[in-house]
Formats: structure tokens, C-alpha cells, sequence
């Protein structure tokens, strides 16, 4: 019987779990009154559905739709004035949802806020960009990667990969080596499908050693002529050493190499 | 309208419109002061750009991808190929993600091992955005110059960790190996060299150049504001007057106890940039001289001590079975982190450099991402080059510092 | 390339100097070899380095050109990606013969350590290698013996393009 592989996440697994291992978490503290992480969590009000601090940033966590109104408040009111970074994590395996977070810096109190939401697999998410412009790239960065469209977004397209490709690489059903189309993609850009015969399937095995192979690398010890066909067997050429240990440059009793490539 | 094929396809190089008058450009990807693979759409009024749009991607490797199906060690060499102009500051930003994940903190040596090295990384960082920024602009002696010195570096750090380049000197936990022989007098005469050439070579050379100031004072201006809003961070921010720096702002490794002054600039332009990239390779010198008494008492340790994450030493796995044990199952599984998700900035050369860890308690992260500083420098170059002349993008290009390894991941 | 010695003033003539076209059209074409820079990765900034104050590449006649219409040889220095691999190709094509190209590190080579959906594994899926250059990066050294071993490679070339037989896939 065929092993049973996951469709829904291809990504590489542990080949072994401990079945009574529980993973520790890491550590959330509560937001401590009168610091100012409790006047963020205050000025957002009931926006925040769950707020913890975690690492020396505060996770705030609220709904899709009141993203906005979150950044909103957290740049005009708390004084976040810079969107670091912004990004997906891709749940569809488990719940069926992305979970988006956000990376906002306050600059003269030096304190680092994450936004986290979850939206559906289908669902899209506003554009913070009139606020923060560098969720321009960051926006188009994660529909690229995960397929989330992002509504209001000035120019939503592709930015990293070509715009003629499929698929969205950082979702877990994506595999790692790519799927059909991504193996065929330079060979169907520059020569056309009818060449994939002749340029042949990509190896992505790194130790794959082809010993017929006599045009690539060299085989070290048993070398033949670029290009030979070796299939049939191949003639013995041992390698000689000089018999003397130390160097003898007398060109009577060395051999000389001049056969070889 | 030429016709699409196969070699030639649709964007060709040129593209006149007649309708308004603009002529459409195509620079890149392959141009060599491109800084690697940007490459740049430019919609031109005579020789103004009315419209600039930057296309990225032509490096684009799959490292977040790769992050997901490697474990925390494996992962760790691969960090090199985003900056790589200096790439212990990325394996340091990454190790540093890892272990506030796991709760660790590395020994006292190794700190200032890494401090030392992140400073070194900064400085060849430094000279090499000196050199290019400079052959870009058309001072060729320039880069020579930068270049003689950025050698002697590489060769400290090919001293130190085997490589020229690509480094992974830092582990998770720690560093491998301690400092060889004399490493430190070799490193305090690089400081008395570089010292030296700022002030006698490159500032003679450029500082106050006629053609020099010509081609940068008033070039790329960035407000403050629209720094900030567009994720600007390290010199790009601090030359447009904002006083902001990880190092000094949220002190990690020995930052809290150097003595050091971040520049600032308030110009706003390519040339305060450029000022501000001299002024901080001597702010990295002086720090890296500091390091030499913390390094000398402190105790030899390397590694932290945390059997549950990170192998004993290797006399300990010699000797005893349980620590054996446990490297083996460190090597063949990979360590398993805490549930949670973490991120942690870092100021590289070029910026924040961060990283977002997010774990399920697997040998594998579940989501990498790299917060990379010339991505956001790259989107910013759609503001700043409206307007411009078309021979300053090669300027402007030039002194936003962008690296294209951590630009497209 | 033989060369007599001639002393100008008893043989009270022309300096003379006795070679094969080959030879002579081999020897100019191996010591003015002018690469592409086409720096792609971290690869590049060896390449760079080595273009630098330190190895000096001028001196063995290698002067790095920005297009390809001067180049003879173009080393693909880094990672390429398949977004990318459509300009490499134009790219050689654009070069005038004879041509020839040094893929520079592991990931040009075969993919290397980016074994993912965005690398090509390997350039010579889209061009025509001559000299593959190991190590991730290889050091400016490396890089100086690939172009003496294309240099070697030329010398044993015939000087006229037709006669000899490319082994590697040429295509289009």
C-alpha cells in the first residue's frame, strides 16, 4: 500500500514525535497597568478582543474588518508611526484561515506593537497603505506569496515571482521544489514545451551522481573524453603514480598524462 | 508595436508614446549600477522622470519557503545568502530571533565575539556602499581604495571563521570558536588603518569635491515623515533627522554598555547619507576598540548551556553518555522550540533586519519571515525618483544601499 | 607563439615571427578575454572583488564590460532565477561569437543550496557552459583559474568557429 502523504501541507515533518511531548509555550504576560502598553490596549477600546505581552511587544488581537480603524488609532492616538512589517501565516490545513499580523513601531517610545487577525480562506483584507505607505510593497509581497487580495491596494500584482506564474509558493500545499509548471517555466519561457524533451527534467537531487555523464563534472580517477558514450562499458585507465616516494623529475621512469582531458 | 515572441517579449527597451509625449525606459535587470537585480521601468518627460516602477524579484530564491522545511540549525548557513555584504549580521539577527524563542541567552565571551564581528561586518559593509555608491556616481579611484581596505577585513574574518563571505560564524547559543592568535592586534591595526584612510583618503577624496557635492547635495530628498511611512529604517532614516537606532534604542548583545554616538543627519539627502556612512565606520571602529578589555575578562565559554536546545561541548559529548545522547537527537531531529511566535529587530548595516519566528513546537518553523530593510528601500524608490533628473537614479539607487539578496529572499 | 629572435640590425630588415593562424588568432582571443559583468548574487561581489585593488584582474588583459556587445566571455556569478532566466538567454544571445561562458559558484552551477521552485538548477539548462567554477562563494583566486583554464581552452580551439564541435546544447 502507498504511504499516506498529506495533501493540504507538503512541508518536510519531523520523522518522529515523542506522543507524550507537549510543547512548553512561550512566555505572555499580562499588559501591567499604567505602562504604556495599557494605554494602547485602552485607546483601541473594545477593537481588542485579546491583548498580551509577549517577548517585550504587545499582541493585540482584533477583527479582520476593523483593521483599519485599528492602524488608525494606533498611528494618530498611540503614536505608531511606522509599519515595519506585515505579512500571512498560512492555517488553511487546521481552520481554514490565514492569520495576518503587523509590525508597528513607535518611535519616540521605543515600544513595538503586533496587530494579529484572522481572515478566511477567501476573504480579503483592507489596505492599510493610505496610512502606512510601505504596506505598498508589503501588500503586494503577501498576495504574491499567499493569494490574499487586499482591497483598495494602488497597484495589487505580482512582485517577486513573474506574473504569468501559478500558484502562491509560501502556502503549505505548495511544495517545496515546485509544482509542474514551476519545474518547466525557463524551458517553456526561452525554447517553447516542444524543447522540455530535449533539455530533459530538472534533477533536484543533490547527490545524484549520473556515471554515464561525461560532459559535466569530471570523474575523478576515471576519466574519459568530454562526451564519450560510456554506456557500452568503458576502457580501463588506471592512474599511475611515480614508484618513488620522494618527487623524481627524471621523465624516463614517470609517465606522462597525456591522454587525459 | 513589435510584435511579442519568444526572445523578445512584450516590454522591449524602448517604447515611444506619442499621445503624451513620454518616452518609457527599461533599466535593468542586468545593468551594474543596479546594485544587482533591480530593475526599473522609468516613464520620462525629456529627461525627467515622471513615473518610476521598480521590479523586483529577479532574485528571488524561496528562503522563506526553504526556512519551512529546514530545521533551526540547518536554516542557519542559508541566512548568509540574503545580505550578503555582511552576512554575520544576518545569522546574528536570525540566532538572536531563535534564542528569544527558546529563552536563552548566549555567554559572555560569545557576546563579545559577536559584537565584534557584527561591527567588523558593518565596517565592510560600510566601505563597500563607499565604493560602489562612489563608482556609480564616477569616481573610480574611489572603489579602488574602499576595496584595499574591505580586504583587509575579509581577511580578519576569513581568520576568524574560514570564509571571505559567506561567514556563519555565529550559532544559535553562541559562537563556535573562540578568537586565534593575535587576532585581536590584527584586528586593533585594521582599526588604526581605517581611521587613518577615512580621514586622509575618502574624506580628501569626496568630502568636498566639487563634483562630488554636485552630483549628491539635494539628490534624493526624503522628509521625515515619508521616511517613516514608508518602512525607512537605518542611515535612510537617520539621514532624514530622525534619531533612531536599535543599538541604542532597544540594546541588544553589548550595545548597552559601549560608549558610541549614532550620527544623524538632517540634510535629508544623498550626501548627508553618504556622511552619515563615514561617521559610522568610525563609531565602529571605536566600539570594536572598546571590545578588546570586555573581551580579555571574560570567562572562556562560547556556547550557553541549554542541553534541551543546543549540544554540550564536544568534550562533553566525548565523556558522557546522557550528553551524547542528546546530541544525537539534536542532529538527526533538530531542536524543538516553544509554541509561539516571536520577532525581533536587529540594526544591520542597512537597517532593521528582523525576524518573525513563528513556531508549533516543531523541529521545522511553521513561518519564517525575514523583514528585510532594502525591500522597503526599494519601495520607496517609487517616491523619490518622480521628479528627478535621469542622471540621478543612479545616485539616488546608489545611496539607498539596497542589497538585492535580501530584497527578493 | 614561436618567436625568433631577430637582430634588427644584421639581418637589416623586417622583424620576423613564425606562427600558425590558429595560434595567432587563439593567442589574441585568450589574452583580451572581456567578460560581461553580470554579477546576479553574492558571487558578484567576488567578482567584484576580484575586478578590485587586491587581485587586480586588469592585468591579465580580463577588463570587465557593462554590455554584452563587447563581451566575449560572460560569468554568470549567483543565483539564477527563473524570472531571471529568459534576460540570461537574450543576454548570450546579444553576445557577438565567439563566445564563451564561465558559470561561477554552486548555485549557477546546479542550483546549489537553493534547491527550491524559484532557481534554475543549473544554467546549462538554458546556455552553454564552458568552465564550471565551484564553491559557494568562490574565492577571487577560483575565479582567476577558471579564466586561465578557459584561456588553455581557447588556445586549443580552432581559430576558424565552424570547425569546432560545441559539445555543449546549443539551441534556438
Amino acid at each position: 500500500m502507498r504511504k499516506y502523504t498529506p495533501k493540504d501541507n507538503v512541508q518536510k515533518k519531523s520523522y518522529y514525535t515523542d506522543r507524550y511531548w507537549v510543547a512548553p509555550r512561550v512566555p505572555q504576560t499580562e499588559v501591567e497597568a499604567g505602562s504604556h502598553f495599557a494605554d494602547v490596549v485602552k485607546a483601541l477600546g473594545r477593537k481588542a478582543k485579546e491583548s498580551y505581552v509577549s517577548v517585550g511587544q504587545l499582541v493585540i488581537h482584533i477583527k479582520s474588518t476593523d483593521n483599519f480603524d485599528v492602524m488608525k488609532t494606533l498611528k494618530e492616538e498611540c503614536g505608531y508611526t511606522q509599519c515595519s512589517e506585515q505579512s500571512a501565516v498560512d492555517y488553511l490545513a487546521q481552520d481554514g484561515e490565514f492569520e495576518l499580523f503587523w509590525q508597528l513601531l513607535n518611535i519616540t517610545e521605543a515600544k513595538r506593537v503586533r496587530v494579529v487577525t484572522r481572515i478566511k480562506e477567501k476573504e480579503a483584507i483592507e489596505s492599510i497603505e493610505p496610512l502606512f505607505r510601505s504596506a505598498n510593497f508589503a501588500e503586494r509581497e503577501m498576495f504574491d506569496m499567499f493569494g490574499i487580495k487586499v482591497n483598495n491596494h494602488p497597484f495589487l500584482k505580482r512582485i517577486l515571482m513573474p506574473d504569468d506564474w501559478e500558484g502562491h509558493p509560501l502556502l503549505k500545499t505548495y511544495p517545496l521544489h515546485g509544482d509542474e509548471f514551476a519545474s518547466w517555466y525557463e524551458v517553456d519561457k526561452i525554447f517553447g514545451k516542444e524543447y522540455r524533451d530535449v533539455i530533459g527534467p530538472e534533477n533536484r537531487d543533490p547527490a545524484r551522481i549520473d556515471r554515464y555523464d561525461t560532459k559535466r563534472f569530471s570523474r575523478v580517477g576515471y576519466e574519459v573524453p568530454f562526451g564519450a558514450d560510456i554506456s557500452e562499458g568503458e576502457k580501463e585507465q588506471p592512474i599511475e603514480y611515480s614508484e618513488t616516494i620522494l618527487v623524481d623529475y627524471n621523465k624516463n621512469s614517470s609517465k606522462q598524462l597525456d591522454e587525459r582531458r | 508595436m513589435q510584435q511579442p515572441n519568444k526572445l523578445t517579449p512584450f516590454f522591449e527597451n524602448l517604447n515611444f508614446e506619442r499621445d503624451d509625449n513620454t518616452m518609457v525606459i527599461n533599466f535593468g535587470p542586468q545593468h551594474p549600477s543596479a546594485h544587482g537585480q533591480l530593475r526599473l521601468v522609468l516613464e520620462l518627460d525629456g529627461e525627467q522622470v515622471v513615473k518610476a516602477y521598480p521590479d523586483i524579484g529577479y532574485l528571488h530564491r524561496g528562503i522563506e519557503k526553504m526556512a519551512e522545511n529546514m530545521t533551526y540549525n540547518e536554516f542557519l548557513p542559508t541566512t548568509d545568502r540574503l545580505d550578503y555584504i555582511a552576512s554575520t549580521s544576518n545569522n546574528y539577527a536570525y540566532a538572536l530571533a531563535v534564542e528569544k524563542l527558546l529563552g536563552i541567552e548566549a555567554p559572555r565571551r560569545a557576546q563579545v565575539i559577536r559584537t565584534m564581528l557584527l561591527e567588523l561586518n558593518r565596517v565592510i559593509s560600510h566601505l563597500f556602499f563607499i565604493a560602489t555608491h562612489a563608482l556609480d556616481v564616477g569616481a573610480m579611484s574611489v572603489f579602488l581604495y574602499a576595496f584595499r581596505e574591505r580586504e583587509y577585513a575579509m581577511d580578519l574574518m576569513e581568520e576568524y571563521c574560514g570564509a571571505r563571505l559567506t561567514h556563519s560564524s555565529v550559532r544559535i547559543g553562541g559562537v563556535p570558536l573562540d578568537l586565534p592568535k593575535d587576532w585581536i592586534i590584527n584586528m586593533i591595526s585594521f582599526c588604526d588603518k581605517v581611521d587613518h584612510e577615512l580621514e586622509h583618503t575618502y574624506n580628501a577624496l569626496l568630502q568636498e569635491n566639487r563634483i562630488w557635492k554636485m552630483r549628491l547635495e539635494d539628490v534624493g530628498v526624503i522628509s521625515a515623515e515619508d521616511a517613516l511611512s514608508w518602512g525607512c529604517t537605518g542611515p535612510m532614516l537617520r539621514g532624514s533627522g530622525v534619531n533612531w537606532d536599535i543599538r541604542k534604542e532597544e540594546p541588544y548583545e553589548l550595545y548597552g554598555e559601549l560608549d558610541f554616538d549614532i550620527p544623524v543627519s538632517n540634510r535629508c539627502d544623498s550626501y548627508g547619507r553618504y556622511r552619515l556612512y563615514m561617521e559610522e565606520m568610525k563609531q565602529s571602529t571605536r566600539i570594536l576598540r572598546q571590545l578588546v578589555p570586555m573581551y580579555k575578562e571574560s570567562d572562556p565559554q562560547l556556547m550557553a548551556h541549554a542541553p534541551q536546545y543546543i549540544s554540550a561541548p564536544k568534550e562533553e559529548i566525548m565523556t558522557q553518555n546522557y550528553a551524547l545522547m542528546q546530541h544525537f537527537v539534536l542532529v538527526t531531529q533538530g531542536m524543538r522550540p516553544p509554541k509561539g511566535e516571536v520577532y525581533v529587530p536587529t540594526e544591520s548595516p542597512k537597517g532593521e533586519l528582523g525576524f518573525y519566528i513563528k513556531s508549533e513546537g516543531e523541529p521545522y518553523a511553521y513561518r519564517l519571515k525575514c523583514r528585510a530593510p532594502s525591500f522597503f528601500h526599494t519601495g520607496l524608490l517609487q517616491e523619490i525618483l518622480v521628479g528627478t533628473y535621469i542622471a540621478d537614479v543612479v545616485t539616488i539607487i546608489g545611496s539607498t544601499n539596497i542589497v538585492f539578496g535580501e530584497v527578493d529572499r | 607563439m614561436a618567436q625568433h629572435q631577430v637582430n634588427y640590425a644584421s639581418a637589416a630588415g623586417l622583424p620576423i615571427a613564425l606562427t600558425s593562424v590558429d595560434k595567432l588568432v587563439n593567442w589574441g582571443r585568450s589574452n583580451s578575454l572581456w567578460p560581461l559583468t553580470y554579477g546576479l548574487a553574492c558571487c558578484a561581489i567576488e567578482m567584484m572583488a576580484s575586478g578590485a585593488s587586491r587581485y587586480d584582474f586588469d592585468r591579465m588583459g580580463t577588463i570587465f564590460r557593462a554590455s554584452p556587445r563587447q563581451a566575449d566571455v560572460m560569468i554568470l556569478a549567483g543565483t539564477l532565477s527563473k524570472k531571471h532566466s529568459e534576460f540570461a538567454r537574450r543576454l548570450y544571445d546579444q553576445m557577438t561569437e565567439p563566445k564563451w561562458v564561465i558559470s561561477m559558484g554552486s548555485c549557477a552551477n546546479t542550483g546549489g543550496m537553493f534547491n527550491t521552485y524559484a532557481t534554475v538548477q543549473g544554467v546549462d539548462r538554458i546556455i552553454p557552459v564552458d568552465i564550471y567554477l565551484p564553491g559557494c562563494a568562490p574565492r577571487p583566486e577560483t575565479l582567476q583559474y577558471a579564466l586561465m583554464m578557459l584561456q588553455k581552452k581557447i588556445r586549443r580551439e580552432s581559430a576558424n568557429m565552424n570547425n569546432n564541435t560545441k559539445q555543449n546544447l546549443r539551441l534556438v
